[in-house]
């Protein structure tokens, strides 16, 4: 089996089949965690899904995160279980928070809400303007480069290869069957491909093939000079809800707080349709650094350091593409996680291999099925 | 010459002179504790360049020393760690 991608997709999909036997080879055009992963800010979330097919697999993703932490040793991905904090700012926004809560809690999402005074428990340096929130408990963070590292190097010891610097450039077909891929280095043969590349999905896709729509939306992160225990959950506005789950074309922002091991404050999220797009937008990164410095005001005299910026696949009704693509048999696509493939790779490797060796899967894989985005395409 | 203070120590400097010259001029070649190792640092590359010689002035941490222009009467002092400790709570 080839994987196309070393991101945290790919990994997860490395550790998972090699574990289960499956003889892996990972495809990856730069180096590990190079893409989208390497972008990100590695939150593990159930706090910001709402109930339906992604929830079901974030919820299996934080299970085997948690395993991953024992198994595979979650001090050398700094994966810590700090849990998170939602801040409402008003009484209507708290209101629509315990709603969703509630909604939640059915599914199996932990919360606790939490009053003012709580809510500066948990976290001293808040705003003391907000209405109140909610606690998450099971909320994760992993240092998400780090975290593909690990699973790739897990995956080696069950026998996977990994060779990074080579870029997948077409498909080798055999009565339509796909018998290998085309590289930069030469044909590699293989029974099944996975398209595991991330915002570049799309692109993958169309040279194995099978065309689906994945599209970038590009994010910043700000981050600060090192401090000491300032922020100690991971701490959002209850507007980030709101806007992950929109269909909006034009700039996106809710703030959301994190400190992380190594002092550094992250500050998030800004969601822009702008395509590929690097550019640092100065205008972006100052309403982030103000949204930030509402909720924790503290921040007005803390220097930040620098900006990265990163691409958000999404798929056009906002859920991941995973499963056999039914145009080219042998062909598998794992992308589109949009801003939560890290939290949700490891039940997208499982259920790829899952799927690949016949065995029964943990979450029901049809939400998820290529064939759905088929008529998507322009 | 006029000066500043460096920990309370009053340092001479010379117009257009950074902190860090004039620290060095004085005979002192390290003003911040790091924060893990609690090793002293100073200037290293001296051009603004490697963050190594961080401290306060008038108040505000990580400042280069290397690149901040000297200036009467400015309170320098040694930086500990990040130099936001007053803020763990």
């Amino acid at each position: 089996m080839v994987i196309v991608g070393a991101g945290i997709v790919g990994a997860a999909c490395a550790f998972y089949g090699a574990r289960a036997g499956l003889q892996i080879t990972v495809l990856e055009r730069g180096a590990v965690a190079a893409g989208t992963t390497g972008a990100g800010e590695g939150n593990l979330l159930l706090s910001d899904k709402e109930a339906g097919p992604e929830l079901e697999l974030a919820l299996r993703s934080a299970a085997l995160w948690n395993e991953l932490g024992d198994e595979v040793g979650g001090a050398a991905f700094e994966l810590e279980r700090k849990g998170g904090v939602v801040a409402a700012s008003s009484d209507g926004s708290l209101a629509a928070l315990r709603a969703f809560a509630a909604e939640q809690r059915a599914l199996g999402v932990r919360s606790e809400p939490l009053d003012q005074a709580q809510l500066h428990e948990a976290e001293p340096h808040l705003s003391p303007a907000m209405a109140g929130g909610a606690f998450y408990p099971d909320d994760m963070q992993v240092q998400p480069a780090l975290a593909a590292a690990s699973l790739l190097a897990a995956a080696r010891r069950h026998g996977a290869v990994v060779r990074t610097g080579v870029e997948v450039t077409g498909s080798v077909l055999a009565r339509g069957q796909l018998i290998g891929v085309r590289t930069s280095a030469g044909a590699v043969p293989a029974d099944q491909v996975v398209n595991a590349a991330g915002t570049w999905g799309g692109q993958v896709s169309a040279r194995l093939g099978a065309e689906v729509p994945i599209l970038p939306r590009r994010g910043f992160v700000l981050v600060t000079e090192p401090l000491p225990r300032v922020i100690r959950h991971k701490v959002y506005s209850a507007d980030y809800v709101a806007n992950v789950a929109s269909d909006s074309e034009g700039l996106e922002l809710s703030p959301v707080v994190e400190g992380t091991r190594s002092g550094t404050v992250l500050i998030g999220a800004s969601r822009e349709r702008v395509g590929f797009d690097r550019t640092i937008s100065i205008p972006v990164v100052r309403q982030l650094a103000a949204q930030a410095i509402a909720l924790f005001p503290v921040l007005a005299r803390i220097n930040l350091m620098r900006v990265y910026a990163g691409f958000r696949p999404y798929c056009p009704d906002h859920l991941p593409v995973i499963g056999a693509d039914p145009r080219v048999p042998g062909l598998l696509h794992a992308c589109g996680h949009e801003g939560a493939g890290i939290g949700l790779a490891p039940a997208t490797g499982e259920l790829i291999a899952a799927l690949i060796t016949g065995q029964p899967t943990s979450v029901d894989p049809k939400p998820f099925r290529p064939d759905r985005l088929i008529g998507h395409l322009t | 010459m006029t000066t500043f203070t460096f920990d309370e120590r009053a340092i001479d400097f010379v117009e257009g002179q950074t902190v860090g010259a004039a620290l060095i001029n004085a005979g002192i070649s390290s003003w911040r504790v790091t924060r893990r190792g609690g090793a002293r640092r100073g200037l290293f590359c001296g051009i603004g360049v490697c963050y190594d010689c961080l401290i306060t002035v008038n108040g505000i941490p990580n400042q280069r020393a290397c690149l901040v222009p000297a200036g009467a009467g400015m309170a320098v002092t040694t930086q500990v760690g990040t130099g936001h400790d007053d803020l763990a709570r």
